[in-house]
C-alpha cells in the first residue's frame, strides 16, 4: 500500500474546502496512510470466491409510485439552518468554483 | 480574469484545425414527484416549499427511487437505440457546493442504465439538401437536479463580489437523464450547425416521448458543449473546454462557433488551452472562465449505499418500447413525402417552428402547401410582429384550415382571409360569423362587378387603349382599381376576365 503524500492531502483538502498549513498536512498525511492500510488489510482476507459488494441486501427494483407527499414548509426546512433571508438558506460566498 | 480574447477569422480556424465536439444534454423529466422523493417538482413555486428530510439531506433520511423516472429514463434510452442495463447502481458524485445539500449528488457512474446508441442528425447540406451525420450516444443516466443559488451583494446578481449566496432547494432532487454523446469529429465548419441540430432533434424526440415539458428556456433542457481544436489532420483530440448556461438552440451554435475561434487563438499564439468549464454570455455572445474542471477522480464516486440496484426486466424493456412514438426524424421525412415540401420548404417550416401546426392544419383538410403559405407568411409576421410563439399566437390549425376552406370554396379570397384571421385575434368568433359581421365575402353579383369594370375603363381611357392594342399586361392597373372599387370584395380572376371580355 503506498503511503498518502503530503500533496495528496492538500488536494483532498481543497476538494472539501478546508484550509490546512505546512504542519497540518505533514501531521495528517501519515494518519490517512495508516487508515487506508487498517482497511486495506480486508482485501488479504477476501479470497477470489468473495466478490465486492455494495449493499448487504440481494435486494433490486425498489420503487416508489409517482405520488406527490407532504413535505416541510419552508418555515420548517430553515429552522435548522444558521442563516437564512429572503425564504433562502444563506451561505458564505463561495470561492474558486464559479467566476 | 480577462475577459478579451483573441479570435481567429473562422476560415482561418478551419484551415489549421479540425474540432472535436462532445454534448452533454441534462432532460429534467416532468415527473409529479421528486426523483428519490415525494416533493412536487412543479417551476416557479415560493422558495423552500417544495421540500423534505430527503431532498433536504437531513440525517436519517432514506431516499426510494420513482418507478415513473425509472420508466422516462428507459423510454429515453431506447428512443436513442440504445442498450438498456440489466442490472445497475446509482453512485454518489461527491463535491462540496450548497446547491446540493448533501454534499453529494445521486447520479450514476460506470453502471449508466442506457449506453452504446445513436442518434440520425439532419443538418443542411453544401447544396442545401439535407445530409444526416450518425451521432453516437455513449450513456443516458439518471441523476437529480441542484438547487438554485442566488448571489447576494454582487453588481450583477452573478458571483462575482457577492458577498454571500441564498439557496433554494426546491429544485434540488427533481429527476434529470444527463445524456452524452461520443466525441462528434470530422464536422469541419459544420460543427456548430450539428451541434445545434442535434440538440433540436434531441429536444423533438423528448417532446414527442412526453417526458420533460423540453424548455430550454425554463432549463428543462440544458445542454453542455464540449469542444476541442487539434492540428489538421493529427486526429487526436486537444484538451477540451466545456460553455455552460447555454441555454437556447442558437446559442449552441454561437457558443461552438465562439469557442473554435477562440482556442484558434490561443493555440496559435502558442499557448495551451486550460480544461475548464466557461461561462456563456447569451447577451455579448462570448464565454469566459469557468471553474477548473475536476477529474474524475475528484469526485470520488462510489455506489450508493441507501439505494438498491435497478435491475429492469426484459419484459419491462419490450413493454417500454411499445409505448415509443414514431420517430420525430422520421415522421418528419414521412410527411415531407405526402406534403411535396423541398427540403429548404421543410427547413424553414421546422425552424419557424410550425411543423406541428402544419401538420394539424393538414389534417383539418388543409392543402399543404396552403397550410404552409399561412403559417410562415401571415402568421409568422402576426407572431414576429407581437413578440410571441408562433404556436402561441392565437389562431388554431382548424381556424387556417376553416379559413383555407372558404378560399377554396370561393367564398372569400387571400386578402380578405386575412382580414378574418384580424377578427380571429380579436376574439369576434368563428370564421363564418366574422364574414359575417364584418361583410367579407365575395360579391359575385355579376350586375354590380360589371358597373365596375365599366368604371374603371371609363376612368383609365389610355390603359384600356393599350389592353385594347393587345398590352394584356396593362390589365393588373385596371384590376386593382374595380378591387380598390370593391373594397378588395371580389374574384380578381373574374375581375380580369371581365376586363378582357369588354375590351376585346
Amino acid at each position: 500500500m503506498p503511503e498518502i503524500t503530503r500533496d495528496e492531502v492538500a488536494h483532498l483538502a481543497t476538494l472539501a474546502r478546508i484550509d490546512l498549513d505546512e504542519v497540518e498536512l505533514a501531521h495528517l498525511a501519515p494518519q490517512l496512510s495508516v487508515i487506508l492500510e487498517s482497511v486495506a488489510s480486508l482485501s488479504a482476507v477476501a479470497g477470489d470466491d468473495v466478490p465486492p459488494t455494495s449493499h448487504a441486501l440481494p435486494l433490486t427494483n425498489v420503487f416508489r409510485e409517482d405520488v406527490v407527499t407532504p413535505g416541510l414548509s419552508a418555515e420548517q426546512a430553515l429552522s435548522g439552518a444558521p442563516a437564512s433571508e429572503q425564504q433562502r438558506f444563506s451561505v458564505p460566498r463561495i470561492l474558486g468554483d464559479e467566476q | 480574469m480577462s475577459t478579451t480574447q483573441h479570435l481567429i477569422a473562422w476560415d482561418d480556424v478551419l484551415a489549421s484545425y479540425d474540432p472535436a465536439l462532445g454534448l452533454e444534454v441534462h432532460v429534467e423529466l416532468n415527473t409529479r414527484s421528486k426523483m428519490f422523493c415525494g416533493c412536487p417538482t412543479e417551476f416557479g413555486a415560493e422558495p423552500n416549499t417544495q421540500v423534505c428530510p430527503t431532498c433536504l439531506g437531513l440525517p436519517g433520511a432514506l431516499p426510494v427511487v420513482n418507478r415513473k423516472a425509472v420508466e422516462s429514463a428507459i423510454r429515453i434510452g431506447l428512443a436513442l437505440n440504445c442498450d438498456i442495463a440489466e442490472w445497475c447502481r446509482f453512485a454518489r458524485k461527491n463535491y462540496f457546493y450548497p446547491d446540493m445539500p448533501k454534499n453529494f449528488q445521486t447520479s450514476q457512474y460506470d453502471e449508466p442504465i442506457c449506453f452504446e446508441g445513436f442518434m440520425q442528425v439532419t443538418v443542411p447540406g453544401e447544396d442545401g439538401a439535407d445530409e444526416t451525420v450518425r451521432v453516437e450516444i455513449e450513456r443516458a443516466h439518471m441523476e437529480e437536479d441542484t438547487g438554485k443559488s442566488l448571489h447576494v451583494g454582487g453588481a450583477t446578481g452573478r458571483i462575482q463580489g457577492a458577498d454571500h449566496s441564498l439557496v433554494d432547494y426546491n429544485r434540488a432532487g427533481i429527476p434529470l437523464i444527463e445524456i452524452v454523446t461520443k466525441p462528434i469529429t470530422g464536422m469541419g465548419e459544420r460543427a456548430p450547425l450539428v451541434a445545434k441540430a442535434y440538440v433540436s432533434q434531441l429536444r423533438d424526440l423528448i417532446v414527442a416521448l412526453g417526458v420533460s415539458d423540453a424548455r430550454m428556456d425554463q432549463g428543462s433542457i440544458r445542454a453542455d458543449v464540449n469542444l476541442s481544436l487539434s492540428p489538421r489532420g493529427a486526429g487526436t483530440l486537444g484538451p477540451r473546454t466545456e460553455p455552460k448556461n447555454v441555454n437556447s438552440l442558437r446559442s449552441v451554435e454561437r457558443a461552438v462557433r465562439y469557442e473554435m475561434q477562440r482556442h484558434a487563438g490561443v493555440l496559435d499564439a502558442g499557448d495551451s488551452i486550460l480544461q475548464e468549464t466557461r461561462h456563456w454570455h447569451e447577451d455579448t455572445g462570448v464565454t469566459t472562465s469557468g471553474r477548473e474542471k475536476s477529474d474524475a477522480d475528484d469526485y470520488r464516486y462510489f455506489p450508493e449505499p441507501d439505494l438498491v440496484p435497478v435491475a429492469p426486466s426484459r419484459e419491462w424493456v419490450e413493454e417500454l418500447r411499445g409505448t415509443l412514438p414514431e420517430n420525430p426524424t422520421l415522421k418528419r421525412a414521412r410527411l415531407q413525402q405526402d406534403w411535396g415540401f423541398t427540403d429548404l420548404e421543410m427547413r424553414d417550416t421546422v425552424g419557424a417552428g410550425a411543423f406541428g401546426l402544419v401538420e394539424d392544419t393538414v389534417a383539418a383538410g388543409a392543402a399543404p402547401q396552403a397550410a404552409r403559405k399561412w403559417w410562415l407568411g401571415e402568421m409568422a409576421r402576426r407572431a414576429n410582429d407581437t413578440g410571441v410563439e408562433i404556436a402561441e399566437l392565437g389562431v388554431s390549425p382548424l381556424d387556417v384550415a376553416a379559413v383555407q376552406a372558404l378560399v377554396d370554396s370561393g367564398s372569400i379570397n387571400d386578402k380578405l382571409a386575412r382580414q378574418v384571421f384580424d377578427g380571429l385575434l380579436a376574439g369576434e368568433g368563428t370564421p363564418e360569423e366574422i364574414i359575417a359581421a364584418r361583410g367579407l365575402a365575395i360579391v359575385s353579383d355579376e350586375g354590380a362587378l360589371g358597373a365596375a369594370v365599366d368604371a374603371a375603363i371609363a376612368a383609365n381611357p389610355a390603359v384600356a387603349d393599350k389592353i385594347r392594342d393587345g398590352k394584356v399586361a396593362a390589365a393588373g392597373a385596371l384590376i386593382g382599381a374595380v378591387m380598390k372599387e370593391m373594397r378588395g370584395q371580389a374574384d380578381a380572376g373574374r375581375v380580369r376576365e371581365l376586363i378582357l371580355e369588354k375590351l376585346n
